[in-house]
């Protein structure tokens, strides 16, 4: 039971021999967005459009009035994106999101705003690559798979745009593409990481911001991060998507935020939904039994049997 | 009852919960409108028809058995024109059998739907012509064991999502279904059978009554926030609609001695479960819209950390 | 820097991992103060009053690095007697003439040493365009009467030449040396001024002071790092000599980890300044040879002959300049072919240029890689004087609004301009981007690094090299056989460069082996000190004289960080001599020890007989710190073995300086021309003689007018590039930043009832633009002078073609220049802001109007009412 509930969910060591591959498999391969040193330059959004010929949005450009956020969201033409975050921040306090500035005076006491220190988070989001991929999971056709690398790949010429890994992925990160019908997302470079590159994001990111690597390698790095910063005072830094133990088995894609997740649109603690899989099967059997037992019931009366004599 | 959304809404405390702009965190589902809902009713009634009919055939209901047939192979038909019309790539519907994956209801919903809409569409066709009538009846009998699968895949579709309103009401939303595919069965037989061959429907309408009231109460009552979307707006309306139609559907069929009685409670009983299914589509849609659904349960445990 | 140079971040990113402290002053809250320690918003336009108060809590609290004051910089020189300070003329240096708004910089000099700005005596021709004005005529031709202009390009690289040694008072003491002087002017820059003029709270100052000077002297170093927001001010360049002079002070120049790194707006702008295309100079900081002083190579070398630092080696570099461009056809008897250099008349710069379109002086111009219908101050007057042309040629990538002005433009929907009535005929030639030519880019730090085509360029696009080329070759081709004297000059250039390929492109590495120069052999020269004033040498840039040595392209070697020294000089290679640090032989003491050990850098190695070090040696290699000049002696031998600053005449690094400034010897705080606010400090509002150009077009504010009450201020997003016609073209980037936008803060939102996402009309004297409103914190109201200032955000990079698309912010501004470089005023301004989009067609015209008239200005004259005292 324990080893099928870690197909599922759970912490699982190597996703990448669960997919079936040979022990000699390349070490799975991550991003660690460290966050703390994003400058926001938008970089890794272009560079991944460049080397992916990801499609320009189409239709009008419009001002979304998000900071200098005007992507908006993760989605199947922008397989990068940077958040901004606008917070006031008063000593001892926590930060204030300021939002959508409304018309009139600042929200809350004046003074209190004027005492506090603007903060300007950015973060750039890409797809988690999750140990346990509920995109992968739900795909019915095999268009979404788990490569040599460890990382969740859509096939383009096996997808059918059935649409389930929308729903399905706890992120919000792969989407149909308008005029395509196919999903798209991040594929953390497969081709490049065959041909032994770095993902043009992580190689684009001025900062090293986005950070490519073995997994197990960036998890330590990250771990060090974090302990350094928390010794600077930084007492907000943490991780995110970086323990197994959590609702994904862990992230392949993963970050260090200065804020609780939600703030960067991230979901604070989510749960690929395969986990519960076995258990809704077994309600649907149950279920579908009681479809047959109330169909079964309804034919019971005198004579039933005896109609079907010629 | 429109109020009742605002009343009930109350009721629920609402967390203070931050967010990116108040963006939603999900994708917007991008099944179409009607394409997947209908499909949801059609599946649904087709399955609970064809088991119908393989039962009503076992005991001798012939004419009721041939209406169970026709229902079955024409929904599920028209379910699959559906379906395929709602890919983003209609040429690929055939990669849907490419591989058998335990892990997607949907790839087994398709090896589910293939089958049966193939032996539902043979026996209907076997009983149109007149043609290997053993062959018919076997297809017959096919469909109809397949048939409450048919039923309750689709709630496990739904459910196999990160969606909240439909990830959490993953233990009542089969009931729901499967109610709602009895009453759409039953609505369908007293549409199309012989006067004579009612009292079956009629009991199955009432059991399928029953099943998706209590399967719902329990959506609404134990989901606390996530039920939300249940209660209020459209969706809400939707299903406070579908059922005050069953309730009506279900009060009909036991009418008698009018002849419009059981045309009115087939009506109803379809009506109603258009409603359902419309109506959790929607409360999916609008819990994946909002990012307080996912936001404030995950907060409050039912995440990562709540797990056993 | 986060914003604009997000690339070269990286560093400050890495320093700050490092341990080092980020402090960024800016009006708005940027990327950059996102990743920075401290935030220091501030009204734009006072960065002297702020730095000005940081050298007063160097100088009062004696936290200079004195040892490397006394022997490094002009400290102890003592100042003439006649010298009189702001402090003592309310806001004038000595020498003010109110009448031409010159001054006369005689009494600037040191006690002792003759004034003899040996560029400057290059260097007669007035600082003002404004021939209407009466004199001008005589200021132009008027020869010996001219004022000393201090046009500071023409130093070059170096100061003014000095003749004779000052008095020095090395125990500084005397009241009259530069570091009592500089006690005195700056005392009165203290917290509390900073807080009023600059809207900095004095608790902030504090920090930024304790945190610089801490970091500051033997064991440590502070680096100060500016973009063109800077330079763009009618007191840019002095903003420049006030963050010069904290440096010098606190030790921070020719060390590792010090310095002013300038960020250019470009990605070549010090290749372009260095080769260059500005219009007072010759490659390699050469002054252009003006038309009525400098008839002869004598006459124009002379004043360097005999005087001290590298540039007394000044013929030697202009002969081999000649050799380069005229080959064979220069030599001794004909002085070089010096009467074909090309002369200066007087001022050239743009916006001259763009006056002298309007008067229809100016009938062709050519447009490269420069956008002005959008990108130049005062939008409109720049397309007015395009559109009065006979001739425009507009080189690019896309079809800029430069060169579709006379469709499209504003003025056609304003009905100002009429397209059947401009007689502008335009030439668009698509350009070639850098990655479909081959060429090098100089940056910031002075390193020249070669990029290779990947591509051949699409369609009719072409690289400058191959336009410049074939245009050359044509026109010679056309002259051929030509008697006529003038057409020589054409004639006899080395035209020579080889050409390969589908295209006929020419050889950039053949323009490379000839900007690095050659002997007699034909060798290629590894050093500028090869340079002989004999003819024996060649060399297009003598600063970029080794760059091909041996014949290998140094500009292109590519070794990465981690296989070499933290200096990398490996990588790519620095001008001059491929030195990573300038004037480096300061990071040693007086005797040649490094000041510390955690700081060497370069030091002299006294068994060896050597300097010696991680990077080369800014000195000669050979010369002992106790070397101590002959009397006589010249160029770099009259520097002794302890004067690190050698392209100075005196080794020295400047913290006063007695020539080469059209604006004073120290900066002062003035404020911008147009200013919500008077001036604390002086009486003097404004600096005394900036530049300003009256036109019905190019009209100004009054200082403090409530009908344009607001400061605003342009600046650029990392999404976009300049005046954004290599950006807004493209999806990827327009999608990122997609409408012209203002920034304004919640306070004046709520003051003028601007909604977050709605419009906005900014007004100006000049016209109106509509802007799209972002309301954020990220821009904070001030308290100056007792009154809350707001301040508008403009990013500039908008214009009316391309998939991005919006007014352009430069619409807005004036023009009114810096004395000594001529840049324009565009970082800080004044403007009213409404709700609302603005005005179409003839409507926006009565708008613009009506708010002038309501500011009293007169629509005939352009005169502000109270601001324009003395200032023209």
């Amino acid at each position: 039971m324990t080893s099928d509930r870690n197909r599922l969910s759970g912490p699982l060591a190597d996703p990448t021999a669960d997919a079936g591959y040979p022990d000699t498999h390349p070490p799975r391969m991550g991003f660690f967005t460290d966050t703390s040193v994003c400058i926001g330059c938008k970089a890794c959004q272009v560079a991944c459009k460049e080397w992916n010929l990801v499609p320009a949005e189409t239709g009008e450009l419009d001002l979304l009035g998000q900071s200098f956020d005007n992507t908006g969201a993760l989605s199947a033409n922008n397989w990068r994106h940077v958040a901004f975050i606008e917070q006031t921040v008063t000593p001892d306090r926590p930060p204030v999101d300021l939002g959508m500035p409304a018309i009139g005076p600042p929200a809350g006491d004046a003074s209190d705003a004027g005492d506090g220190q603007v903060r300007w988070l950015m973060s750039s989001d890409v797809c988690k690559h999750c140990t346990h991929a509920a995109c992968l999971d739900v795909c019915p056709t095999g268009s979404l798979f788990r490569t040599e690398f460890g990382t969740v790949v859509v096939q383009e010429d096996i997808c059918n745009g059935c649409g389930y890994c929308v729903p399905a992925c706890p992120y919000g990160v792969i989407d149909i593409r308008p005029g395509d019908g196919r999903a798209f997302k991040c594929t953390l470079c497969y081709d490049r990481l065959g041909a032994g590159r770095e993902p043009a994001c992580a190689q684009a990111c001025p900062t090293d911001s986005i950070q490519f690597g073995p997994l197990e390698e960036l998890r330590e790095r990250a771990d060090l991060r974090v302990t350094e910063l928390h010794e600077r005072g930084v007492d907000e830094a943490r991780l995110y998507g970086r323990d197994p133990q959590d609702g994904v088995g862990g992230d392949g894609a993963f970050f260090l935020l200065l804020d609780e997740p939600e703030v960067y649109g991230l979901p604070p603690d989510p749960v690929v939904t395969t986990r519960d899989l076995p258990s809704m099967w077994r309600h649907a059997a149950t279920a579908a039994v009681g479809v047959a037992v109330s169909v079964a019931l309804s034919f019971l009366e005198r004579g039933a049997l005896e109609r079907r004599k010629p | 009852m429109t109020g009742g959304g605002e009343r009930e809404r109350s009721m629920v405390p609402r967390a203070e919960f931050r967010s990116y702009y108040g963006r939603p965190i999900l994708k917007r589902p991008t099944w179409k409108v009607p394409d997947v809902p209908g499909y949801l009713f059609l599946g649904g009634t087709a399955g609970a028809s064809a088991t119908m009919a393989a039962v009503a055939e076992l005991t001798g209901r012939r004419e009721l058995a041939g209406a169970g047939r026709w229902v079955a192979a024409g929904a599920s038909v028209a379910g699959v024109a559906a379906l395929v019309h709602d890919l983003g790539r209609p040429e690929r519907f055939a990669h849907m059998l490419r591989v058998l994956k335990p892990t997607s209801p949907l790839s087994v919903g398709s090896w589910i739907l293939a089958p049966f809409s193939t032996l539902a569409t043979a026996s209907a066709a076997s009983q149109a012509t007149g043609r290997l009538p053993g062959l018919g009846r076997f297809a017959g009998f096919g469909s109809g064991v397949l048939g409450p699968a048919m039923c309750t895949y689709t709630a496990v579709l739904l459910s196999d999502t990160a969606v909240p309103a439909w990830h959490e009401a993953y233990p009542e939303l089969p009931y729901v279904f499967a109610g709602s595919a009895l009453t759409g069965a039953a609505g369908a037989a007293l549409l199309c059978a012989p006067r004579a061959d009612h009292g079956p429907p009629i009991r199955m309408g009432l059991l399928g009554t029953a099943m998706e009231l209590a399967a719902l109460h329990r959506v609404e009552r134990r989901l606390g926030l996530v039920g939300e979307p249940y209660v209020t707006g459209r969706p809400g309306r939707l299903l406070t609609l579908s059922k005050a139609l069953v309730v009506a559907g279900a009060g009909l069929s036991l009418v008698s001695g009018r002849r419009a009685a059981p045309l009115l409670a087939g009506g109803a009983y379809l009506a109603a479960g258009l409603c359902t299914r419309f109506g959790i589509f929607a409360a999916g849609i609008a819990s994946a819209q909002d990012p307080v659904y996912v936001v404030t349960p995950q907060r409050q445990g039912l995440g990562a950390a709540g797990l056993p | 820097m986060a914003e604009c140079h997000p690339v070269g971040f990286q560093w400050v990113v890495e320093a700050r991992e490092r341990g080092a402290t980020i402090i960024h002053v800016d009006p708005r809250f940027t990327r950059t103060s996102a990743l920075a320690d401290v935030h220091v918003p501030l009204r734009a336009g006072t960065d002297i009053a702020f730095l000005g108060a940081l050298i007063n809590h160097v100088l009062s609290n004696d936290k200079d690095f004195r040892e490397y004051v006394v022997a490094y910089t002009n400290a102890p020189a003592i100042l003439r007697e006649d010298f009189a300070d702001t402090e003592d003329l309310d806001g004038l240096f000595s020498g003010f003439d109110p009448d031409s708004h010159h001054y006369e910089t005689t009494s600037w000099m040191y006690e002792g040493a003759r004034a003899s700005a040996a560029a400057g005596d290059r260097d007669r021709w007035p600082a003002s365009g404004d021939e209407g004005g009466p004199g001008a005529a005589d200021r132009q031709h008027g020869g010996g009467e001219l004022r000393e202009t201090g046009r500071a390009h023409s130093y070059g690289a170096g100061g003014p030449a000095l003749s004779g040694k000052p008095a020095m008072d090395p125990t500084l003491r005397h009241p009259r040396c530069v570091y009592q002087v500089l006690k005195r002017h700056f005392a009165r820059y203290t917290p509390e001024l900073v807080e009023d003029v600059c809207g900095v709270p004095r608790e902030l100052f504090t920090r930024v002071a304790d945190a610089i000077t801490a970091n500051s002297g033997r064991e440590r170093t502070t680096a100060l790092c500016y973009s063109v927001g800077w330079t763009q001010h009618t007191v840019g360049v002095q903003y420049i000599r006030t963050a010069a002079i904290l440096q010098a002070l606190l030790g921070n120049i020719g060390r590792p980890g010090g310095g002013i790194l300038a960020l250019r707006g470009h990605a070549s702008i010090q290749g372009s300044t260095d080769v260059p295309t500005l219009y007072d100079l010759l490659p390699g900081y050469i002054p252009m040879p003006h038309a009525h002083q400098h008839q002869d190579l004598d006459a124009f070398v002379a004043a360097d002959a005999g005087t001290t630092g590298f540039w007394g080696n000044m013929r030697a570099y202009v002969v081999s300049l000649l050799k380069a461009w005229w080959g064979e056809a220069a030599d001794e008897e004909n002085d070089y072919r010096f009467d074909w250099l090309p002369r200066l008349t007087g001022d050239h710069g743009t916006y001259r240029t763009v006056l002298n379109q309007l008067s229809g002086e100016c009938k062709g111009y050519f447009l490269v890689g420069e956008n002005p219908a959008v990108g130049s101050a005062n939008s409109k007057l720049q397309r007015l004087g395009l559109a009065n042309l006979d001739w425009l040629v507009v080189r690019d990538l896309r079809l800029i609004e430069s060169a579709t002005f006379w469709q499209d433009g504003p003025e056609i929907e304003t009905g100002e301009l009429r397209t059947e009535e401009i007689p502008t005929e335009v030439f668009f030639l698509p350009a070639a981007a850098h990655t479909e030519k081959d060429g090098s880019f100089t940056n910031t730090q002075r390193l020249l690094q070669w990029h290779h085509a990947a591509v051949e360029p699409p369609g009719d696009a072409r690289s400058d090299l191959w336009f410049y080329h074939h245009l050359g070759r044509i026109i010679r081709e056309k002259l051929a056989g030509s008697t006529d004297p003038r057409d020589r000059p054409l004639l006899d250039l080395t035209w020579d460069y080889p050409t390969s390929g589908p295209l006929a492109e020419p050889s950039a590495d053949a323009v490379l082996a000839e900007i690095n120069g050659h002997g007699q052999d034909g060798q290629p020269l590894s050093s500028f000190t090869q340079l002989r004033d004999d003819g024996s040498t060649s060399c297009g840039v003598w600063i970029y004289c080794g760059v091909r040595a041996d014949g290998h392209n140094r500009a292109a070697n590519r070794r990465p960080r981690d296989e070499q020294s933290r200096v990398a000089p490996d990588w790519g290679w620095a001008w001059p001599a491929n030195r990573r640090i300038l004037y480096n032989r300061a990071s040693a003491d007086p005797e040649g020890r490094p000041w510390s050990e955690r700081k060497r850098y370069v030091w002299w190695d006294a068994e060896q007989g050597r300097w010696t070090g991680e990077d080369v040696p800014d000195c000669e290699a050979d010369k002992p710190p106790d070397y101590r000049p002959p009397p006589g002696a010249r160029a770099q031998d009259a520097l002794a073995g302890t004067d690190p600053f050698i392209m100075q005449s005196d080794g020295r690094a400047w913290l006063f300086a007695p020539a080469g400034l059209a604006d004073g010897p120290l900066p002062a705080h003035y404020e911008p021309y147009e200013s919500p606010v008077d001036n604390p400090l002086y009486g003097q509002q404004t600096n005394p003689a900036l530049q300003a150009y009256d036109h019905p077009a190019n009209r100004y504010h009054p200082a403090g007018s409530e009908v344009y009450p607001y400061a605003f201020t342009t600046y650029r997003l990392t999404e976009h590039h300049t005046a954004g016609g290599m950006s807004r073209t493209l999806p990827y980037l327009s999608e990122l930043q997609p409408e012209f936008f203002c920034e304004v803060s919640p306070e004046l939102a709520a003051e003028r009832g601007l909604e977050h996402l709605g419009w906005a009309t900014i007004t100006t004297a000049r016209t109106a633009v509509e802007a799209r409103v972002l309301v954020t914190e990220r821009i904070r109201p001030l308290r100056i002078r007792g009154r809350t200032i707001h301040q508008v955000g403009l990013p500039y990079h908008w214009g009316p073609n391309g998939l991005s698309k919006g007014d352009a912010a430069n619409e807005l501004l004036s023009v009114v220049l810096d004395p000594n470089v001529r840049i324009q005023e565009s970082k800080a301004a004044t403007c009213d802001i409404q709700p609302g989009r603005r005005p179409r067609g003839p409507a926006l015209r009565a708008h613009v109007a009506a708010y002038r008239r309501r500011a009293g200005l007169n629509e005939d004259e352009g005169t502000p009412p109270g601001a324009g005292e003395g200032q023209r």
